[in-house]
């Protein structure tokens, strides 16, 4: 294994990819911060000093802490506690991971689905490729925001209420994903019917391989660098439309909040002074939003052959 | 350009038969609207009668006719939740978004266009440095989250404007303004700048990079080469050929600028159709739903053929192959 991770490894360090990103201090910082987060989120049961949600835990007179440098904090409480004495630091641990979970899923999702129906539409062409690029305009019209806020409340209305809860993470990992999936498809489709009329694609059929067969080992890996850059922004944007639906109260349900849903219920103690409950989920969904969209950006301009 | 026009129409028509589509599925088969309507009591018999009155025993075509039929009228039914006609509601309502939508929309093209001339002009300077930062912050920071400092900042702190709601109204008419009164004004501030930020950013930056990518073209080399003073190049000659992909994308965000309202509504309790909506997605409301979205997508059409049609006055390539 040893063997096969080494040159692979030498072959990173000499790319230009890892040269431009050395140059690139944003980047750099970018990728650290997003790192930082990551690792806190996935490791959050052993890094967070308190669980939030182990009631036994929680006890009601460390309610409305503020944070450990303010007047009244409490060392034992970092970035001081919500009205149920549950710690700010831990949470937002917590809720990074219910946040990235599905920012990443719904990224995944639409990417899955964006980039087989423009493999499809643009291999295929015909009445097929109309009917799906139709689709896609329809929805390029609306915003992300709103096909993602009707399809849970349409699922809302078709699930039961009490299976609603359970299911919450997966309807909004859906809608986040099918509303994502057009950009995917409209590159990917591009890229196809330039790739399709090339001399290897030709080949490949002379022999006699299967249409899929050319999609999937052919053409898929020769569209794959615009898709790149498309997940990583779309990343960034997932995770705003998770926190905004979140943050509306349609999004993750209460029992496993996001960030969006720790601003949401610091947003109503706002007037009495509380801001820690609210700013500090802000700024790490802030500082991780704006990570990857500067990761994103470097991403795009380092694969653009025009700029180097 | 009338068979290009008649073409757009009847795209937008075949979208709104697709919208009314998806909208009537939505009323006819997420939940049992009857059951919606009534309370405990009512017999079987009453429920069939019901039932047949409001026609749900037609054939599916027949019951989206008629839906298509009264959704064109403006009629959408009762709101399950508030008892009321649905148009009513809206029209209650809407005054309060167009406003806050209008405001935000001038002030994002006021101060995004300049902005993204200026930074692609003096690529270099400081303040371009500063205008980028700023507009990747204001990419990077969710709408909601400028609501609340903004509320943290100006109505906690400060006390210097009011936190929520839309102020004092003047009744003309049909449409309630708060344009014409002191608090009204004053509360429209925070609520404008938080809509209006996302936007701004995002057309800056469009002008930006579409006028950078204009001031590379031969014809502005040429232009330079004649002589011409810089500041004719710029306006005149660059700044008129980025308009076009700006118009289109603009008009876009003028229709992202009413659904985006649904977050700054939220945060601001601004009465108007998002926080409707919004209100109607977590009761399941789904009249109130499927009158929402026939009526975005209405207005997302409708902007959609005015840009289409302002390219005709815009670039004149397109009067000369349609002759």
């Amino acid at each position: 294994m040893n063997t096969r991770i080494a040159p692979f490894f030498a072959r990173a360090a000499d790319s230009d990819l890892w040269h431009s990103f050395k140059r690139t201090p944003g980047a750099v910082i970018a990728a650290i911060v997003t790192l930082a987060i990551v690792l806190g989120a996935v490791f959050a049961p052993v890094v967070a000093p308190h669980n939030p949600f182990d009631l036994a835990s929680l006890n009601i007179m460390d309610a409305n802490t503020p944070p450990s440098w303010e007047e009244g904090g409490s060392p034992d409480f970092l970035l001081g506690t919500d009205d149920q004495g549950r710690d700010i630091l831990s949470a937002v641990l917590y809720g990074s991971r219910v946040s990235l979970l599905v920012g990443f899923a719904s990224v995944l999702f639409s990417m899955v689905l964006g980039v087989s129906l423009g493999l499809v539409s643009g291999y295929a062409g015909g009445r097929l490729d109309s009917f799906i690029m139709r689709v896609a305009d329809v929805q390029l019209s609306f915003p992300a925001i709103l096909v993602a806020l009707l399809i849970d409340g349409v699922a809302r209305g078709i699930l039961p209420r009490d299976m609603h809860d359970e299911l919450a993470l997966y309807v909004l990992i859906f809608a986040i994903g099918i509303s994502g999936w057009v950009q995917y498809a409209r590159t990917v489709r591009g890229s196809t019917l330039v790739e399709r009329n090339k001399e290897y694609v030709q080949a490949a059929r002379l022999i006699g391989i299967g249409p899929f067969t050319i999609l999937r080992r052919h053409i898929l890996p020769n569209v794959m660098g615009p898709v790149l850059v498309i997940a990583t922004i779309h990343l960034a944007v997932a995770i705003i439309t998770e926190a905004t639906l979140s943050f509306l109260g349609v999004g993750v349900p209460p029992t496993a909040p996001s960030l969006g849903t720790l601003i949401r219920i610091g947003n109503s103690y706002l007037f009495s002074g509380m801001w820690w409950i609210s700013i500090f989920p802000g700024i790490a969904l802030v500082a991780l939003v704006l990570s990857v969209n500067l990761l994103g950006d470097w991403l795009r301009d380092a694969l653009n052959p025009k700029l180097r | 350009m009338l068979s290009f026009i008649a073409n757009r129409l009847f795209q937008a028509l075949l979208v709104m038969l697709t919208v009314a589509l998806i909208a009537f599925s939505m009323f006819r088969y997420v939940g049992d609207p009857v059951a919606s309507m009534v309370g405990q009591d009512t017999t079987p018999e009453q429920r069939e009668q019901l039932r047949e009155q409001l026609g749900l025993n037609d054939p599916f075509v027949v019951q989206y006719a008629h839906f298509v039929a009264n959704a064109a009228r403006g009629d959408f039914g009762i709101s399950y939740r508030h008892r009321r006609p649905v148009s009513e509601l809206i029209e209650e309502r809407l005054p309060a978004t167009l406003e806050l939508s209008i405001v935000s929309a001038v002030m994002a093209l006021a101060l995004g266009i300049p902005m993204g001339i200026y930074t692609a002009l003096r690529r270099r300077g400081v303040l371009s440095k500063a205008f980028m930062a700023l507009s990747l912050a204001g990419i990077s920071l969710p709408t909601f989250l400028i609501g609340i400092l903004l509320i943290l900042f100006f109505g906690v702190q400060l006390r210097w404007l009011p936190s929520f709601g839309r102020g004092d109204v003047v009744s003309l008419g049909w449409w309630t303004t708060g344009l014409l009164t002191k608090s009204g004004l004053l509360a429209l501030i925070m609520p404008a700048i938080t809509l209006a930020l996302f936007q701004m950013t995002l057309i800056m930056r469009l002008v930006r990079a579409e006028m950078l990518e204009v001031l590379r073209a031969d014809f502005i080399k040429f232009a330079r080469a004649r002589g011409l003073p810089e500041r004719l190049i710029n306006f005149r000659h660059a700044l008129k050929n980025t308009m076009v992909p700006v118009i289109t994308i603009t008009g876009l965000q003028l229709g992202s600028i009413i659904a985006f309202a649904i977050i700054t509504e939220t945060v601001f309790q601004w009465p108007g159709m998002g926080l409707l909506f919004i209100q109607a997605v977590s009761m399941v409301d789904i009249p109130v739903m499927a009158a929402y979205l026939v009526l975005i997508a209405f207005m997302f059409v409708v902007i959609n053929l005015i840009v289409d049609l302002l390219y005709f006055a815009v670039d004149p390539r397109l009067r000369v192959r349609s002759k």
